[in-house]
């Protein structure tokens, strides 16, 4: 009689431990299974596109591709093109001054927004709105605004300065800043919000004993805070530059390169002669230069922030 | 103590000058942007960038919604602000949905390798997307979805699931591992944790990243000028074609207009939600 209700519990214990190993098998495998087509992805359309710009621009590729291998000649063309160096002196020039303006205005809003503001929310809100809007619509804003007939030239002369003259837009020498001045403008209140962050990080009874010693603000400021916000330096640096080197947008609806080629970036550069100038092998070249000057900012930066973390530990 | 005081009062009113005067300089593009869209083109021309307008007309913003020419076609910027709706809103959910399971995975299932592909994984938020376009391109002809809403859809996704996985994981780690291995320790699964552990705590990262791919998206240009083509226009191409058209007369309040409507929908994002908007900028930042 016992025998029938043994055997059932062992089919059941049976059971069970089948059903366990198949959990355990399925914690193995499932994991890696929802993260493959994330990695498979990564591989083909990171990896593998980069490398296939990679061999375009070592072809003599033209309106379409072509596949036998030409040597460095694209490079060699495109270190020749007086357009290129154009573009990549500008890049030198919007990137440096947006960095270096954005560095200033950003931190110098966020310490004095770190003095016990009233309205600290709303100020903040304020500054950091454009960041929301798209390149395009803040070009088409400054476009407007910058517009040497009737935008803040006419304004001025009608407060009187009959003098003061405003055409950086459509002068070749001057176009550049106003793709400074309008990136500025879009980006600085970000840069606001990552150093207002990492002021509230600043841990306050350094600050305190700093006072008690009768250190003044300014003082405290640049011995002890901003020395304190190394890393985050390093971010906004990081995401800057990332901005500054993709720049594209902006300049498109700002300028589209113009006055003639007097705003050129790398990114319209690469635009053009893949898309419309149909040099499929230049334009690879010219955005594996991007991709270059790209990792030469971004591996020293990330290097050095990572030494820092791992010698702070 | 008097004369202190004094300086110190003196000091606190600079500061909210400063301020307020910095508001000013944020706020200025805004306020031109809307007065100008509301003003005719002879009120343009006789007045300043700065004067309110006198009478106030929406004329240029339904020209701008509905006949303006952005390039060959006048039918307005309207078609391509839902060519956007349709390329972002599903670009979005799928690229959140897809960062979230990852970045479950790479929190909390780690295995071996794991890590290196996370860093691995991460260098796609880093490349200039210039060096991945042309054979992108070549890939969506071959596919037959160059020029559709459903190829830009696809771009978007693919490359958003770095940023979007990279919030994710950010935001599990600080899930407590003790959480998840009792759980596993009383039997629960793979996708059991999931649903009963972890999506209960993720609706600020879920909010975080709606509003990141969004704004990321709706603001793009490259992919939408290079892949869009005449029919998946996206509005920032649109708007870019209205802006820089070079004939006949420029209607700069028909321009303004329509770059308020193309701006309109993560500005109002903003405004609703601007706290998850921040928490993105600097989580993306510190970290990416």
């Amino acid at each position: 009689m016992s025998a029938p209700t043994t055997s059932t519990a062992q089919q059941q214990g049976q059971h069970v431990s089948a059903q366990r190993r198949l959990h355990a098998l399925a914690d193995l495998w499932l994991p890696r299974l929802v993260l493959s087509p994330t990695i498979f992805a990564s591989l083909i359309f990171v990896y593998g596109f980069i490398g296939f710009t990679a061999y375009l621009s070592l072809t003599n590729s033209r309106i379409m591709p072509r596949y036998t291998l030409e040597g460095f000649d694209q490079y060699h063309t495109l270190f020749a093109i007086d357009r290129w160096w154009v573009a990549a002196t500008n890049l030198g020039i919007f990137g440096g001054l947006f960095i270096g303006i954005c560095l200033f205005i950003g931190l110098g809003m966020a310490i004095l927004l770190d003095q016990r503001i009233r309205a600290e929310g709303a100020l903040r809100a304020i500054y950091l709105y454009p960041m929301a809007l798209s390149f395009i619509v803040t070009g088409a804003a400054w476009k407007w605004i910058l517009n040497p007939g009737l935008g803040l030239e006419k304004m001025v002369h009608s407060w009187g300065f009959s003098h003061f003259s405003m055409d950086w837009l459509v002068n070749s020498d001057m176009a550049i800043y106003t793709v400074v001045i309008a990136g500025v403008w879009q980006s600085s209140g970000f840069v606001m919000a990552l150093f207002l962050a990492g002021l509230r990080g600043v841990d306050d009874s350094i600050i305190k004993a700093a006072m008690v010693d009768g250190a003044s603000l300014p003082t405290i400021y640049r011995r002890i805070v901003i020395p304190a916000l190394r890393p985050v330096f390093f971010s906004v640096l990081l995401v800057l530059s990332h901005i500054a080197i993709k720049s594209f947008d902006l300049v498109m609806a700002l300028t589209a390169g113009g006055p003639g080629t007097s705003t050129d970036v790398p990114a319209i550069f690469m635009y053009q002669f893949s898309f419309t100038r149909g040099q499929l092998g230049l334009g690879a070249a010219s955005a594996m230069m991007m991709l270059a000057t790209v990792l030469a900012v971004l591996v020293p930066l990330i290097y050095l922030e990572t030494k820092e973390a791992r010698h702070g530990r | 103590m008097g004369a202190d005081s004094t300086q110190l009062r003196v000091g606190r009113i600079a500061i909210y000058v400063l301020l307020v005067f910095c508001a000013l300089y944020y706020l200025a593009p805004l306020y031109v942007m809307l007065s100008t869209s509301l003003k005719s083109l002879d009120e343009i021309r006789s007045g300043n960038l700065l004067d309110i307008p006198l009478h106030p007309s929406i004329a240029a913003w339904s020209k701008a919604w509905g006949e303006a020419c952005t390039g060959v076609q006048c039918q307005g910027l309207a078609p391509y602000f839902w060519n956007s709706m349709k390329m972002a809103v599903p670009a979005v959910l799928i690229s959140t949905l897809i960062g979230s399971l990852n970045g479950y995975v790479l929190a909390h299932w780690r295995f071996r390798g794991s890590e290196v592909i996370f860093t691995s994984l991460m260098v796609g938020c880093f490349i200039p997307f210039q060096v991945v376009i042309l054979p992108m391109a070549r890939l969506l002809g071959l596919m037959h979805i160059a020029n559709t809403t459903t190829g830009l859809i696809f771009v978007h996704i693919v490359y958003g699931v770095a940023f979007t996985t990279l919030f994710f994981r950010n935001y599990y780690v600080t899930v407590p591992e003790e959480l998840v291995k009792a759980a596993r320790i009383d039997g629960a699964g793979f996708f059991f944790i999931y649903s009963r552990i972890i999506l209960p705590l993720s609706l600020p990262i879920f909010m975080v990243c709606f509003i990141w791919q969004f704004t990321q998206i709706w603001n793009d240009f490259l992919f939408g000028v290079v892949f869009g083509g005449t029919d998946a226009q996206p509005v920032t191409v649109a708007l870019n074609n209205l802006v820089n058209t070079s004939t006949g007369v420029t209607e700069y309040n028909v321009n303004m207009a329509a770059a308020v409507i193309a701006a309109l929908p993560t500005l109002g994002l903003y405004l609703v939600a601007g706290k998850y908007f921040v928490r993105g900028l600097t989580a993306g930042a510190v970290k990416g």
